[in-house]
């Protein structure tokens, strides 16, 4: 046994002083996105557009003079080695930054680790907020770029009075309808015009509680679905819709999680006129949404590959490190942060995405309607949207702010005017 | 005048031995207390590994001596996690809390205290009182009570019911994934008080030791883990050897002839089970803090298999033979899985590591069961001349439900 | 009576048109609303849509186009065109002239994209004179537009053309006359009739424009007016609690609030003089007790408003009334709202029944149909094998590549299914040769090699097909439901399945009871030694029998695939339960497994109409009955007596 654990160690340390050996005149980032196990097809995407963000840049001509270099690991879909892996990237690999992290718990389960070693972590996907640290630059959107858009409208649009929130069970749909609820209840709406249903991830078996929701319209209001249902689940849940007839006309459903890819898995004719609300469409009319779609054709050699939302998170988050460590003029991580706060960097679906003082950033907020191809038709658009960290719609974290250069704060209570903490508390 | 328990088991000298060698010796080359060739995060995963093994031991009390395929054994490893969670969490979060509650110009009540507790424990989920299960959670003494006594007793209500109604074999072990499943489905509800899907995060800052860096927690850990594996290897090599490990053993081969016997094998298989829920539970009150996180996907059935499978590869019936099955398997995992392993280029078609190890990982297992049921212990049985007595192949009794004579060896 | 209303009506919607008049070319609309037109907002873009209605059929085709999404601007002028689909290219019409403007292809047309509540108003706007519409199709799309979106001035409209053709627009039209008389009309009589006319219906839309009318305000007063129509008056404590009664009062500025903790503290913090508080010391105020004595001398010194005491508010609270007042102010019509509704409620229960059981009919077969071919291996041969879930996985995949070669779903679907039973059919006699037939004596050995296959597999799918969710399209004629009513309906698909498992039912007591095979393959069960020695193969039929079990896995795969999901992990969502499905039922007996199959479906679906909010805690609390319901009859349901391992 002890020959044979030794034997690893040594082969995964000489391998890592290798890998520190020959490295020495290149600017490191870290890829922490998970190749294998069950969110391997989500992140796998992102994995590829650093890549490809990373030779466009080594293309110019590299950063400070120095090429980049990408150290990819698989935190395999296990939340507790995605701490592990975090922390082998930051002190053994001495990357400068990483990109990485698609799920609430695996961002939770890196915190502590790269709060504790000071590194920088770039956060690409839409989150339920209620979290801002000194090391995570969020640029996926915050509930207030996504969610209450999308409430208000299908308030003011569709005319929606009587509210399904329908979600898998796991923390981001449970915080985004805690804080719709209270937005509604805000608006007027009564607590008894709101359904909320739970089901476990990949749930199949739908039939009930779309009768339920095709019962709440006996009340004469008109009934809209907010799905923030996940991944697989939602296949079952939208041919249970097209088999009860569900029409868009009729029911509206405004999701959170589906996007390009995950229609993907679908025949998507019954769906015609269903909603999705992200901060990027691939239908985006826009030049610099063109050429990155050209881009990501090329650079996949796959010329249907579809792009998402989080792969335009990932491209603002990597050019907004690369502008900050320019400015900067170094890639260390105070430094950095110093640096980023205030930049701004094009979105491709126009407009300018500004890093806040609360690590979040700007995004315009867009709304789809599902076609018959699985893209979408972007129905409304936005002017940019600053992001919040602490909801302005749960009574707890109204009077939190968080404020980095000025308060070195992430968590300000603003009635005693005083830092709750520094740190996350995970 | 019997011989002491380590003179009739010289392997358990050795085992102590190799591991107080390798616990030096890692030691000296840590981070933390030495050259600095392992890093801090290969140390956790040594740690984390031996807490594995010391799961493994406590599985191969129940499955190699007594005989039950139990598949829920990750249950009593998370539970023991979350209860010293619970505490981590608390504990941590008082701290934060009494210091930005200190400055305010009034100081804050116990109540005050309590409830900016709560709001950041459980904010994420929605809630900010503290749910009635966490009513230990301030007291360390009281949550390490609670690592103990609740996997004990979730083992003991369950064994009882189970062994009770003579639910025994592959009826048992589906029991026992039922067990898992439903525990695993409950905590990742919200309403569950653990925090749902999330689970207790930040594990790894001990309370009171921020100071301490992680490079030297690391190795205490790892010392903490390799002091529990030596002593619930030596506890369960004790209930293993006596006059209980011979009845239990007589259990397994053919629980009817024991019960005509006299034997109340009801209480026995009931004290095995126990004992190795309370010996996981510790095992794992030991992983997570090293591991950071703990939420309800560690406690899904495949974790308990996985169980299974290395002390299946290891070798069951032998103590050593299940330390070897989960430190080499699951280090083997993580090499393999870790993008570490080197792509083999056959020309047509390039093997990636990451996505063929499960498939090997499942034929070997297959190959494992069908060719050396005795495992990788196999090879020390044949290097120390251990040979099974030749039976010509007759079973050692009627039960089929049983392991036969392979295993009678011992 | 109603000749008042209908020339209201028809003032209503004739107003508009004649203020217009004068402006009414389309052109000048247009010019004068682009912006609106390009960018329109459901709660602005009305009088625009009523605008280009006034002016004649060109405006209404407009209209239509923009409504399907057909009109769009040209990018070389930003003329406004409507831009109708033509092969790959665009044929262009000025959407303001009508004229012809030929073809061009389509990067040369942005098209506007109207949301569906534009579109709805646009369809409703148009809706009115569509009633009268020489198609069917336009009148059948009015009448649909209406009933989402109807209104005073469109009951008029829609009296006017209640003559039809069709007899069931004819019928539809009459329907929505009085549900649209319900809600708009403006004489009681004429309402309260309406309500009455539909005896008992159940439907959603009945129900839809009853329940408007009995909406509630909840209000405090200290006098009931006499011409409110109140609904109910609550008593404080029992239909209302004590604080948010009082809440109210506070809300409403008709009472003090009581002290919270926070205000209090917040008081305190304010008056800290010299380091104390009302003359106690601030260190010491970390204490309930300690606040209150501070805020007491507070108070006594007058410093601070005194919060209201509880006598305060219970005075307060007697002084008001607390009332839910209908918003409709004739009682008559909302007492004959609660009759009619209250006529509906038993029906609707029992309707609301129903649905469910058949959700739990549906459900069983589906366990049912996954666990079938687990009744065979586990159930008659007792083999314990953990990949039977990667078999039922291997069948869903094997309908989606039969998917990718034959687009035709019915025939792909008619392929798919004897090739699905055909690949593992196949991969059973292949586990069962190598690996299985290795290990008969040692069923947890099988359990643990059999789950190294189910390891090995699942990742074989995600290298070959990848994790994603592929998708497996049901033909068209499965698509929708079988709709009874409003409330109890399923869809075919579900139906198919309980079909399906029905005829796999029947098969598996044919070949057990009726045939050679199912003869050979009891002897073997309960006694291999003497089926041999009467001349049968134990190893053949072994084979076989593992084969069939499997099979079935395969064409079960392809049946879950089509109503719900593929992708790798489908197997193990079913493993379990559909092991729980054979022991519950109890091992050995096909009856057992669908008594077990329907009592987990029931059992199911009965939790989760009692926690409609929690589908995962429904699941939670069935595993763990299932646990106990075991220890108490380790046998199952139906338990196999004696030797026999088959019986039916």
């Amino acid at each position: 046994m002890n020959r044979i654990t030794t034997a690893f160690a040594a082969a995964a340390v000489s391998a890592g002083l290798a890998g520190a050996a020959w490295a020495e005149d290149t600017i490191k980032i870290g890829v922490l996105h998970s190749l294998s196990g069950t969110m391997a097809i989500s992140e796998t995407t992102l994995k590829d557009t650093v890549l490809m963000m990373v030779d466009q840049q080594n293309a110019k001509g590299g950063l400070l003079g120095k090429k980049i270099e990408a150290v990819v690991v698989d935190p395999a879909s296990d939340w507790p080695l995605f701490a592990e892996k975090a922390r082998e990237l930051i002190s053994v690999n001495k990357v400068d930054a990483i990109f990485g992290c698609w799920t609430s718990v695996s961002r939770k389960s890196v915190l502590p680790v790269i709060e504790e070693l000071n590194g920088l972590l770039f956060y690409p996907v839409q989150y339920e907020g209620e979290e801002s640290s000194k090391n995570v630059i969020y640029t996926g959107a915050a509930p207030n770029q996504q969610a209450i858009p999308a409430v208000d409208y299908m308030m003011n649009e569709l005319g929606v009075e009587k509210w399904a929130l329908l979600g898998t069970d796991y923390v981001y749909p449970r915080t985004t309808n805690n804080i719709l609820e209270s937005y509604l209840a805000g608006k007027g709406v009564k607590k008894e015009d709101i359904f909320v249903n739970y089901t476990p991830f990949g749930h199949s078996d739908w039939s009930k509680i779309v009768a339920d929701v095709v019962a709440l319209g006996a009340d004469g209001k008109k009934v809209g679905v907010v799905s923030t249902i996940n991944g697989d689940a939602n296949i079952g849940f939208y041919k249970e819709l097209a088999a009860a007839g569900v029409s868009a006309d009729d029911i509206p459903v405004m999701a959170f999680s589906v996007g390009e890819e995950e229609l993907a898995g679908l025949d998507t004719t019954n769906l015609v006129g269903h909603l999705a609300a992200w901060n990027y469409f691939e239908s985006a009319d826009t030049p610099a949404n063109k050429a990155f779609i050209d881009e990501w054709h090329k650079f996949t050699k796959n010329p249907k590959r579809v792009t998402n939302d989080p792969m335009e998170a990932t491209m603002i988050g990597f050019n907004l490190w690369v502008k900050a460590v320019e400015k900067a003029g170094s890639t260390d991580t105070d430094k950095v942060l110093d640096a980023i706060v205030g930049l701004e960097t094009p979105n491709l679906t126009g407009g300018e995405a500004k890093v806040l003082p609360n690590h979040h950033i700007t995004k315009p907020v867009l709304i789809g309607e599902i076609r018959k191809d699985g893209q979408f038709d972007i129905v409304s658009q936005t002017k940019e949207v600053a992001g919040d960290a602490w909801t302005d719609f749960l009574p707890a974290s109204a009077k939190l702010d968080s404020d980095w250069p000025d308060k070195k704060c992430g968590m300000w209570n603003t009635e005693t005017n005083s830092c709750v903490q520094i740190k996350s508390n995970y | 005048m019997r011989k002491p328990l380590v003179l009739r088991h010289p392997s358990i000298l050795v085992f102590l031995a190799v591991l107080a060698v390798f616990t030096v010796g890692v030691t000296i080359l840590s981070t933390g207390y030495g050259t600095g060739v392992i890093s801090t995060s290969m140390v956790k995963t040594l740690g984390k590994t031996l807490c594995l093994a010391l799961a493994a031991v406590a599985m191969d009390l129940v499955w190699g001596y007594a005989g039950i395929l139990s598949l829920g054994q990750m249950a009593f490893f998370a539970l023991g996690g979350y209860m010293i969670g619970m505490w981590l969490m608390v504990a941590r979060t008082e701290t934060i809390v009494t210091g930005s509650l200190a400055n305010l110009p009034i100081p804050p009540t116990a109540a005050e205290i309590n409830q900016a507790v709560a709001t950041q424990i459980f904010g994420v989920v929605g809630s900010d009182q503290f749910p009635a299960i966490w009513f230990l959670s301030g007291s360390l003494i009281g949550q390490l009570a609670l690592v103990v006594l609740v996997p004990g007793l979730l083992a003991l209500v369950f064994g009882w019911l189970a062994f009770r109604s003579r639910v025994n074999g592959v009826y048992l072990s589906i029991l026992t994934q039922a067990m898992t499943l439903a525990l695993a489905l409950y905590l990742f509800q919200n309403d569950s008080g653990l925090r749902g899907n999330n689970g207790l995060s930040g594990l790894q800052n001990i309370p009171g030791l921020d100071a301490v860096p992680q490079e030297s927690l690391s190795i205490w850990f790892f010392w903490a883990s390799a002091v529990a594996l030596g002593l619930g290897y030596l506890l369960v090599s004790w209930v293993a050897s006596g006059k209980f490990g011979s009845v239990t053993r007589a259990i397994r081969d053919d629980e009817a002839r024991v019960r005509f016997l006299g034997y109340s094998v009801e209480s026995y298989k009931l004290v095995v089970f126990t004992l190795a829920a309370v010996i996981t539970g510790i095992a794992g009150a030991l992983y997570y803090p090293q591991a950071g996180i703990i939420n309800p996907a560690e406690l899904a059935p495949i974790a308990s298999i996985y169980l299974a499978v290395w002390v299946a590869i290891g070798g069951r019936g032998r103590l050593y033979g299940a330390v070897i099955g989960a430190i080499v398997v699951s280090m083997l995992s993580s090499w393999f899985t870790g993008g570490r392993a080197p792509d083999v280029n056959l020309g047509f078609y390039t093997i990636k590591w990451v996505d063929w190890w499960q498939v090997l990982l499942g034929l070997s297992f297959v190959l494992v069961t069908l060719f050396a049921p005795k495992g990788i212990s196999g090879i020390f049985d044949a290097l120390a001349h251990l040979r099974p007595p030749r039976r010509g192949g007759t079973p050692l009794g009627p039960d089929m439900g049983a392991l036969q004579e392979r295993e009678a060896v011992e | 009576m109603r000749s008042i209303v209908l020339v209201l009506a028809l003032l209503a919607l004739v107003l508009p048109l004649s203020a217009r008049a004068q402006t009414a070319d389309l052109a000048g609309v247009i010019a004068q609303y682009r912006d609106q037109i390009e960018k329109p907002s459901r709660q602005t873009v009305e009088p625009v849509v009523a605008a280009i209605a006034a002016t004649g059929p060109q405006g209404a085709a407009l209209l239509q186009a923009w409504g399907d999404r057909l009109l769009g601007l040209r990018k070389s002028d930003g003329r406004l065109v409507i831009a109708a689909p033509e092969g790959d290219a665009l044929h262009l019409t000025d959407a303001a002239t009508g004229a012809d403007l030929g073809p061009a292809p389509e990067d040369q047309v942005t098209l506007l994209r109207p949301n569906s509540g534009v579109r709805g108003l646009i369809s409703a706007a148009m809706a009115g004179s569509a009633l009268s519409d020489p198609d069917p199709k336009r009148r059948a799309e009015a009448l649909e537009a209406l009933s989402r979106k109807g209104d005073a001035a469109q009951l008029g409209l829609l009296r006017q053309a209640m003559d039809d053709p069709d007899p069931t627009l004819a019928a539809r039209k009459q329907r929505l006359e009085r549900l649209l008389t319900i809600q708009y009309d403006t004489d009681p009589a004429a309402r309260i009739a309406a309500m009455q006319s539909f005896g008992g219906d159940t439907s959603l839309e009945f129900r839809a424009s009853l329940n408007p009318i009995l909406t509630t305000r909840r209000v405090a007063l200290e006098t009931i007016p006499a011409d409110a129509n109140v609904a109910d008056e609550l008593a404080v404590g029992s239909d209302i609690p004590r604080d948010a009664a009082y809440a109210m009062l506070v809300d409403a500025g008709l009472a003090p609030a009581r002290l919270t903790p926070q205000a209090e503290r917040a008081t305190l913090a304010q008056h800290i003089v010299n380091g104390m508080v009302g003359g106690v010391p601030v260190i010491e105020l970390g204490d309930e007790a300690a606040r209150d004595r501070a805020y007491t001398a507070l108070e006594g010194q007058g410093l601070v408003q005194p919060a209201a005491s509880e006598d305060e508010v219970t005075a307060a609270l007697d002084r008001f009334h607390f009332l839910d007042v209908y918003a409709e102010p004739n009682a008559d019509v909302t007492a004959a709202a609660r009759a009619a509704l209250r006529g509906t409620e038993t029906r609707i229960g029992l309707m609301q029944a129903a649905d469910l059981s058949l959700d739990a009919l549906s459900l069983a077969s589906i366990y049912f149909l996954a666990a079938i071919g687990l009744a065979i291996t586990f159930g008659v041969m007792g083999v314990i094998n953990m990949a039977h879930g990667e078999f039922i996985m291997m069948g869903a995949y094997t309908g989606y590549v039969v998917q990718q070669f034959i687009s035709d779903k019915t025939i792909s679907l008619i392929v798919a299914l004897p090739l699905a039973f055909a690949v593992t059919f196949a991969a059973g006699v292949a586990l069962e040769r190598l690996v299985i037939r290795h290990l008969y004596k040692r069923p947890l050995e099988t359990l643990l090699a059999t789950f190294g296959v189910s390891i090995a597999l699942q990742q074989l799918a995600k290298n070959i097909f990848g994790t994603q969710a592929r998708p497996l399209t049901s033909p068209g004629w499965l698509d929708g439901a079988l709709t009874f009513n409003d409330i109890v309906s399923i869809s075919y698909i579900r139906i198919a399945i309980f079909v399906l498992a029905l005829v796999f039912l029947g098969l598996y007591l044919f070949i057990m009871n009726r045939t050679r095979l199912g003869l050979e393959v009891r002897a073997v069960t309960q006694n291999p030694g003497m089926a041999a020695s009467m001349g049968i193969s134990p190893d053949r039929i072994n084979m076989l029998t593992f084969g069939l079990g499997s099979g079935i896995a395969g064409i079960a795969g392809v049946a879950i695939g089509l109503f719900a999901k593929v992708t790798s992990e489908l197997g193990s969502d079913y493993i379990v339960q559909s092991f729980m499905t054979v022991v519950v039922g109890g091992v050995g007996n096909i009856w057992g497994t669908l008594a077990g199959a329907a009592l987990i479906g029931f059992l199911q679906k009965g939790i989760e109409w009692f926690n409609p909010a929690n589908t995962l805690a429904a699941q939670t609390y069935m595993i763990l009955f299932i646990i106990i319901f075991i220890q108490f009859r380790p046998r199952g349901i139906i338990a196999a007596k004696g030797r026999a391992a088959v019986g039916a």
